[in-house]
């Protein structure tokens, strides 16, 4: 008990600590040598600390305590269970990695000064904490405000950038529908009762009408947050935007507290689900993840084109919270704790391999002060350390073994394949379309994934300029290696892992994955049983590089390792330059090709007779056009129509008093 | 792990790296005696690598240590998931690290690092090669899961061991579902060993390449990797297709007699099989580029059909 309670305050003292950390920075707001040397690698230990300290407490049960702070009458609740020390330690884990990198990265200060990015940065960090912590509603919305607000100054970090404000303005628009359905959620959570914490709402038995509602309201506001298509839009406008640092916490912690978010409302505080809510979240996922992924390869701008992949990856988060919801509501508990666990995992895997590739891009961005793919390339000669650091996130994205996102995508998997044992007849049928789906979706990701690194990062560079690119410096390379460990020990340990997060699953479902046995040996991953399917990334990497190896040396003790240097053989063809290679937009072809009825695309062709010939071609999201445009255009008629009323004249809005006078005093003497 | 199961992965691993070429002469064999040519000898592979082996690299000015890495990745990759599927017996010590997903992930893997491979030194049919292979594997990939999803449903298992000796314990019928699975698995293994209609292996022909584009700036013990690497995957690709559609014959564990026979069974399913492939090849023409996501997309299709066959007739 005293473990957590201490797991509980040192939690609390991070965060704190990291609010005052923000504060500081204004000591000196000019001053980037004080910012960029003391207080971002301070924050950086912090979150190392935050981990270490959740991990601490993830299997110690809950704990919960007030704080005297809010309005008078209304303290803040806060409480440390295994569900959100898990967050905690993805926080944790990946805040530190970008704060040692944005040591390196905010040299050169962004458009704003050094000091107050780092309040910004750091009111970010310690408000996403303490959305985690929070146990009524009322804490919980306050910093899940304040997590909005801070973001959207960092996001708008250049801000006398017109697209810039742009983004930033849409972003905020959307987090704030988003924050009315999660208002409303907690309205009918709360059943009339006036009492907000969350310990209230979960002795509270809502009607199925109600607890639906609660659901869908969960599922919107949340989903606003985590980029569920339709409101994804505000991600692949914001992510470009934002200083890439920014970028990569938003995309690798924040779009989790959405996670979270949705957990804690549908496990915890409304109890058993009901089973159509997983088909709700298994469909909405799916063409999340399916639209994020198809759009992700048609990008020509890398951080965009990282947005949509994030887009893909919440959406196979969400396929694996619908299965488990699934199973959960019909009382399968050890499946639902397969599927609860590889959504976990999945989240924490992209959290690490999603900063990862945000933070190359930053590194990429400052060598070169391009975004665009088709002004890159080759920049595995000049940026080594970037280069190799991203590829195992590339091969993690890919849901390649042994990297960390081939385990959860394979506890996914094992998940659809037991869903034999449904009771639902339809739902039986229903289930293995969407696994097909998945298998689709992860093999996509794959050819993204290669466009955005063979793009990138190799070839010839596509413009002279890129000759001149220096790698990331000491810290923005102790960042890139951290997370890049983080995506390798998570591929290759997944059994601990599995074991350390096991306390979740019990604590949500009442059972955890490991319950009377292990989830495998310390080698062997068998989340169910050996004959059933087992995974060991261990073995497979030792025999393999057994193989390389024993390979490399036979070659060079029978033949020879000779090596002679000459021009690209190419079939031949005497005229090569680096502009012949690949564009972004011809490897992004096939695939346009294939979803055309996806895209809304705009081509301008030339004509035979053109001297200076041009061709481009602008790829739209139809979410535009199809929904955000006519709810926008419904609102300027509404307000014209209502501007009718307004004649800027005084006498007729003494007309206006008198007849509403009139109409009371009607209304009353009735 | 027993010594006797390190023997027979050992085993295993020396036939995967010899029957690999072998069956690639005799494929090649069969289409030419088809095709009314003389035929080179069965162990022309063999002989080809060996030459390849003692030539000298060449290597493009700008190739970087990915270009040089990526051979011996893939054929690692390559040994690693023909070492993985039972083709000899089933007792083996690796059949617990890799499941049948886990085979895909490896095939994902080789897939990603030849892809990359061939975009590092910048040439336009590099870049052409990488992305038309990536065309082909993000639907190949997932109708081969499908096939194996549904042999996974029918014994309850995705591990390679337990689907072999589970599948071939059932009497000799043929269930509905495997029938649209083996369909979807032909298919699969024409687009994935880049043989016609989909790619054709004896081409130089700029536009029409997929593997030979990718393939195209290797030499030396580069080249020869990955030609083997090639073989193996061929390899590995029929006894996956022998394993979950022909499972008799394959020794189970601590049948020591029917591991004397496993490995002749094993060469003449092998050689069957390679003359269905020579047929297939001699009888298809090669497909438009674009028409191949269509046959992949059918593959897919039909892949999911026999996951949704098994769940309603429960066969």
């Amino acid at each position: 008990m005293s473990a957590t309670l201490a797991a509980l305050d040192g939690a609390l003292a991070v965060a704190a600590a990291w609010f005052a950390i923000g504060i500081a920075g204004l000591a000196a707001p000019r001053s980037v040598r004080f910012v960029a040397w003391f207080l971002f690698p301070l924050s950086a230990i912090l979150g190392v600390v935050l981990a270490g300290v959740a991990l601490a407490g993830l299997p110690g049960g809950a704990q919960s305590a007030i704080l005297p702070i809010g309005l008078p009458g209304l303290p803040f609740h806060v409480r440390l269970d295994a569900l959100s020390a898990f967050f905690l330690v993805l926080l944790g884990l990946a805040g530190s990695g970008v704060s040692i990198f944005a040591a390196g990265y905010f040299r050169a200060g962004e458009g704003t000064a050094p000091g107050v990015l780092c309040l910004q940065y750091h009111v970010f960090l310690g408000a996403m904490a303490m959305v985690l912590l929070a146990d009524d509603a009322y804490a919980f919305m306050v910093c899940w405000e304040l997590m909005a607000l801070a973001s959207f100054f960092l996001v708008t970090t250049n801000h006398r950038i017109r697209e810039i404000q742009r983004a930033g303005f849409l972003y905020l628009l959307i987090a704030h529908v988003g924050a009315i359905g999660i208002l409303l959620c907690f309205g009918l959570l709360q059943a009339n009762t006036g009492d907000y914490t969350f310990a209230n709402m979960r002795a509270q038995h809502l009607a199925p009408l109600g607890a639906s509602a609660a659901f869908l309201l969960a599922l919107f506001g949340f989903g606003a947050k985590a980029g569920i298509v339709p409101l994804h839009v505000w991600l692949p406008e914001a992510h470009p935007a934002a200083p890439s640092p920014v970028s990569a916490l938003m995309s690798g912690v924040m779009l989790k507290t959405a996670i979270y978010g949705m957990a804690r409302i549908t496990f915890d505080l409304l109890g058993t689900p009901t089973w159509w809510w997983g088909v709700v979240a298994l469909a909405v996922g799916l063409a999340t993840a399916l639209f994020g992924v198809v759009f992700a390869a048609a990008q020509v701008d890398m951080k965009r084109l990282l947005a949509y992949s994030s887009i893909e990856n919440m959406g196979l988060v969400v396929v694996a919270f619908g299965l488990a919801i699934v199973f959960r509501a019909y009382a399968m508990l050890p499946l639902a704790a397969l599927a609860l666990m590889a959504m976990l995992y999945h989240c924490l895997n992209h959290a690490v391999f999603k900063s990862l590739l945000f933070l190359a891009t930053g590194s990429v961005l400052h060598a070169t002060h391009e975004r665009s793919l088709g002004k890159l390339g080759g920049l595995l000669r000049y940026m080594p350390w970037v280069a190799w650091t991203a590829l195992i996130g590339v091969i993690a994205a890919a849901a390649l073994p042994p990297s960390n996102g081939f385990v959860s995508e394979w506890l996914l998997l094992q998940g659809f394949l037991f869903t034999g044992g449904l009771p639902n007849p339809y739902l039986r049928m229903l289930v293995p379309i969407f696994a097909a789906g998945v298998v689709l979706v992860s093999a996509l990701a794959g050819y993204v994934m290669v466009k955005f690194f063979g793009v990138i990062f190799l070839g010839r560079p596509r413009e002279e300029k890129l000759a001149e690119a220096n790698d990331a410096g000491f810290l923005e390379r102790l960042g890139l290696a951290w997370l890049a460990s983080g995506c390798v020990l998570l591929g290759i340990f997944p059994v601990a892992v599995l074991e350390l997060i096991d306390p979740v699953a019990s604590e949500l479902l009442g059972r955890g994955l490991a319950q009377g046995g292990r989830i495998g040996d310390w080698l062997v991953l068998a989340p169910v049983s050996a004959e059933r399917a087992s995974y060991s990334p261990l073995a497979m990497l030792v025999v393999a590089l057994a193989v390389v190896g024993l390979a490399f040396v036979l070659v060079r003790r029978f033949y020879h390792g000779r090596v002679r240097r000459a021009a690209p053989w190419d079939c031949g063809y005497p005229l090569q330059t680096a502009r012949m290679q690949d564009t972004a937009e011809g490897f992004g072809q096939p695939i346009r090709q294939i979803f055309e009825p996806l895209f809304r695309m705009k081509r301008e062709l030339p004509t035979a007779f053109d001297a200076a010939p041009r061709y481009k071609v602008t790829i739209e999201d139809p979410m535009w056009h199809g929904i955000f445009e006519p709810i926008a255009a419904a609102t300027e008629a509404l307000s014209r129509i209502v501007g009718f009323l307004q004649r800027g004249r005084i006498a007729i809005y003494l007309l206006y008093s008198f007849l509403t006078l009139v109409a009371v005093l009607f209304l009353a003497q009735a | 792990m027993s010594l006797e199961g390190v023997l027979a992965q050992l085993a295993a691993a020396v036939a995967a790296l010899v029957l690999g070429p072998l069956l690639l002469g005799w494929v090649n064999q069969w289409r030419a005696w088809l095709q009314n040519r003389t035929a080179p000898p069965l162990t022309q592979p063999l002989r080809t690598l060996h030459k390849l082996f003692w030539k000298e690299s060449v290597m493009a000015h700008g190739a970087s240590t990915l270009y040089r890495l990526a051979p011996y990745v893939v054929f690692g990759c390559m040994l690693l998931a023909s070492m993985i599927v039972p083709t000899l017996s089933t007792n083996l010590p690796l059949a617990p690290a890799a499941d049948a997903i886990a085979l895909v992930g490896l095939f994902a893997l080789a897939r990603l690092f030849i892809s990359l491979a061939a975009m590092d030194v910048g040439t336009a049919f590099g870049s052409l090669g990488a992305r038309r292979e990536m065309l082909v594997g993000f639907l190949a990939e997932p109708a081969f899961l499908m096939v194996l999803f549904t042999a996974s449903l029918i014994t309850n298992s995705t591990s390679l061991a337990t689907i072999v000796s589970s599948l071939s314990h059932r009497s000799l019928a043929i269930l509905p579902s495997l029938a649209f699975a083996g369909v979807a698995f032909t298919m699969v293994s024409l687009a994935e060993n880049a043989r016609i209609p989909v790619d054709n292996p004896a081409t130089h022909l700029e536009l029409t390449m997929i593997h030979e584009a990718l393939v195209l700036e290797y030499s030396g013990r580069h080249l020869a990797l990955l030609e083997w690497a090639a073989a193996l995957k061929l390899f590995a690709y029929s006894c996956a297709g022998l394993a979950i559609f022909f499972p008799w014959g394959i020794a189970q564990a601590n049948d020591r007699t029917a591991l004397l026979f496993s490995l002749p069974v094993l060469v003449a399913k092998l050689a069957l099989g390679g003359i269905a492939l020579a047929v297939i090849e001699t009888i298809l023409a090669k497909m438009r580029i674009f028409r191949v996501p269509e046959f992949l997309a059918s593959a897919f299709l039909l892949g999911v059909l026999a996951l949704l066959v098994h769940l309603l007739l429960g066969a």
